[in-house]
C-alpha cells in the first residue's frame, strides 16, 4: 500500500521510501509512514516484522539503507550528532523493560534530563519533578530504588521521565507486555490523558489488539516489510486482506505460516533415506 | 555453504577486536572534553576503582613485601650483600612489580566490575535510555571510568609499593637483624626520583588507562545476556592482564 495516511500535510513524523536490511534480512522494503500531529498512532504487526527498528530509525539510532525520515521538519540524514541530541531532548521514549537507572532513586531518575541538561536550583527541579510523578501517581515513590519498584510502576517512573521535559513526541514501546490488569488500564489511562493535556504527539507499538483500541487514533498494520493496512481502529478491524483477518482474528495460520521455514519434513526424519 | 567459522578466523577475529579497541579509544579520548562537565562522577569513579581497590592491593603490597625480603635477604646473604636489600626491594618494586602487580590486581578488582556494570547497563537498556534522553553515554559513563583509572592507579601502585617495602623492612629489619640505617640509606641514596620513581608512576597511570579502557569496551559491546556478560567480565581480565604485560615491556624497552 502506497498511500499513507489523510494527515499527511500535519506530519510529526513522515517517512518515506523506508528500506532496510538487518544482514541478509530484508526488515523494511518501501515503507511510507505519516504520524500526524496530537494524535496517538499505533503500529502493529506479527513479532519481528520490524516495529522496535522503526522507532530506532524515527529516534536516529540506526540509518536506514535508504528511504527518507523528515521528524518536525528536520531530515534526520542532514542532521550531525548534535542535531541529533537537540531533536531528541523533544523526544521522550518509554522502553519495553523501562530502563530505569538501577543506582539513582524514583525521583533521580526523573530528575536525570534536567540535571544533564541545564543547571537549575534544586528547588525548580523538585518543582518539575515532583508533578511529573504526581501525573503518573507516585509522588509517594519518589525516594523508592528502581529495584523496589513493581513492573507496572517501574513503567510510570519511566513515563514520567520521559515526559519531565515536555516533549513534543512520546513513543511507547511496548508499553503494555506484563502488566496486571490493573497496571494495563492505568497505564492505558496515562497515554490518554497525557497525550490530551500536554498536547503531545504519541507512538505506540503494541501487541495487544483491545488495549490499543482504545487509545490509538490511527493504526498502521506492519507487515513482511510493508505498510499492510492502516487505518481508524474499527474500520481496521473489519478490513478483509489476508493481513488483517490473520492478525486482528488471532488466526494460527495465514501470511505468518505456523510452521518456520525447514527442508522436508520426511528427508528431516531420514524416510527419504530409508526407501532409497 | 557452512556456518563453521573459516580456517584463520581466530587471528582475524583477535585482529578485529584490536582494530574495534582502537577505534574505541579514539572515541573515548573524543569524549574526554565532554565528560568534564560530569566532573563530579569522575570523582565518584575515583573512589569506586580505586578507595575500594585499597584493600586488596595493600594486603597483597604487603605479603609481596614480605615475600621479597625473605628471598632477596637470602639470595644476598650468600655474597654477602644483605645492606641492598632495601635498594633492591624498592628498585624492583618502583620500577616492575609496583605498576605491574597493580595493575593486575586492579584488573581483577575493578576491571571486572566495571566490565560487568557497563554490560547490565546495556543488557537492561540504560545506556540505550541515556542516548534517547540525549545522554552521550561515551562521555557519561564510560570516559569518567577511563580516567578513574589513569588518575587511581599511580596512587594505588604507590600505596602498593609503600606496604611492599614496609613488609620487607619488617623482614629483613625487624626480624632478620638487618641494621635499620643501613636499608634505609642505602635505598634512599640508590633510587632516584625521575628514573625510578617516576619510570613507575607513568607506567601505572598507562597501565590504569589500558585496563579501564579494555574493561569499558568489554562492557560498552558485550552481548545483552546473562553468559554475554559474563563472557565479557573474562575476556577483561585475560585481555587487560596481556595488555598490561606487553606495554610493560615497550615501555621498559624506551623508559630504560
Amino acid at each position: 500500500m502506497s498511500e499513507v495516511s489523510p494527515a499527511s500535510t500535519d506530519a510529526l513524523v513522515r517517512i518515506r521510501g523506508l528500506h532496510t536490511r538487518l544482514g541478509a534480512k530484508v526488515i523494511f522494503d518501501g515503507v511510507d509512514l505519516d504520524i500526524p500531529r496530537g494524535r496517538v498512532t499505533a503500529v502493529m504487526g506479527p513479532s519481528g516484522t520490524g516495529k522496535t527498528t522503526l522507532l530506532r530509525h524515527i529516534t536516529g539510532q540506526l540509518v536506514p539503507d535508504a528511504g527518507e525520515i523528515v521528524v518536525d521538519g528536520q531530515n534526520l540524514a542532514r542532521l550531525d550528532r548534535d542535531g541529533l541530541f537537540e531533536l531528541r531532548e523533544r523526544i521522550g521514549y518509554l522502553f519495553q523493560n523501562s530502563a530505569l537507572l538501577t543506582d539513582f532513586s524514583v525521583f533521580e531518575n526523573v530528575a536525570f534530563p534536567l540535571r544533564q541538561h541545564a543547571r537549575l536550583p534544586e528547588e525548580l527541579i523538585r518543582n518539575i519533578v515532583l508533578p511529573k510523578l504526581q501525573a503518573v501517581g507516585l509522588r509517594g515513590a519518589a525516594d523508592l530504588m528502581p529495584a523496589e519498584l513493581s513492573g507496572g510502576m517501574a513503567r510510570r517512573v519511566a513515563l514520567a521521565r520521559a515526559i519531565v521535559r515536555d516533549p513534543m513526541l512520546l513513543i511507547y514501546d511496548e508499553p503494555f507486555v506484563g502488566l496486571d490488569p490493573i497496571a494495563l488500564n492505568q497505564v492505558l489511562k496515562l497515554i490518554r490523558v497525557l497525550n490530551q493535556t500536554l498536547g503531545l504527539t504519541s507512538i505506540v507499538v503494541a501487541h495487544e489488539l483491545s488495549a490499543v483500541r482504545r487509545v490509538a487514533d490511527h493504526i498502521y498494520l506492519l507487515a513482511a516489510g510493508k505498510i499492510a493496512a492502516h487505518g481508524a481502529p474499527d474500520e481496521l478491524v473489519r478490513g478483509d486482506t489476508d493481513w488483517t483477518r490473520q492478525f486482528f482474528g488471532g488466526e494460527a495460520d495465514g501470511p505468518v505460516p505456523f510452521h518456520y521455514p525447514a527442508r522436508d519434513y520426511a528427508a528431516d526424519l531420514g524416510f527419504a533415506q530409508v526407501k532409497a | 555453504m557452512s556456518d563453521k567459522p573459516a580456517r584463520g578466523s581466530l587471528i582475524g577475529d583477535g585482529l578485529a577486536q584490536i582494530g574495534a579497541l582502537g577505534l574505541f579509544l579514539l572515541q573515548v579520548l573524543a569524549a574526554v572534553p565532554r565528560s568534564l562537565r560530569y566532573f563530579a562522577e569522575t570523582v565518584r569513579q575515583v573512589f569506586f576503582v580505586g578507595a575500594m581497590s585499597l584493600v586488596i592491593i595493600m594486603t597483597c603490597g604487603l605479603f609481596i613485601g614480605l615475600v621479597l625480603g625473605l628471598q632477596l635477604y637470602d639470595v644476598l646473604s650468600r655474597f654477602g650483600s644483605t645492606a641492598s636489600v632495601g635498594t633492591v626491594v624498592a628498585i624492583a618494586l618502583y620500577r616492575e612489580l609496583g605498576p605491574v602487580v597493580t595493575a593486575l590486581l586492579f584488573a581483577g578488582r575493578a576491571g571486572t566490575s566495571i566490565t560487568a556494570e557497563i554490560g547490565l547497563m546495556r543488557a537492561t537498556d540504560q545506556l540505550a535510555a541515556m542516548e534517547m534522553m540525549a545522554v552521550d553515554p561515551l562521555a557519561y559513563v564510560v570516559a569518567p571510568r577511563f580516567l578513574a583509572g589513569i588518575i587511581a592507579m599511580p596512587l594505588l601502585a604507590s600505596i602498593f609499593n609503600a606496604l611492599a617495602i614496609l613488609g620487607s623492612h619488617a623482614v629483613a629489619v625487624s626480624w632478620l637483624g638487618l641494621d635499620n640505617g643501613t636499608f634505609w640509606s642505602n635505598m634512599t641514596g640508590a633510587v632516584d626520583v625521575w628514573t625510578d620513581v617516576m619510570n613507575g608512576v607513568w607506567k601505572s597511570a598507562v597501565f590504569g588507562g589500558v585496563v579501564t579502557l579494555v574493561a569499558t569496551f568489554q562492557g560498552y559491546s558485550t552481548a545483552p545476556t546473562s553468559e554475554g556478560v559474563a563472557y565479557a567480565t573474562t575476556r577483561t581480565v585475560v585481555y587487560s592482564s596481556i595488555l598490561t604485560l606487553a606495554i610493560d615491556f615497550l615501555m621498559t624497552a624506551f623508559l630504560m
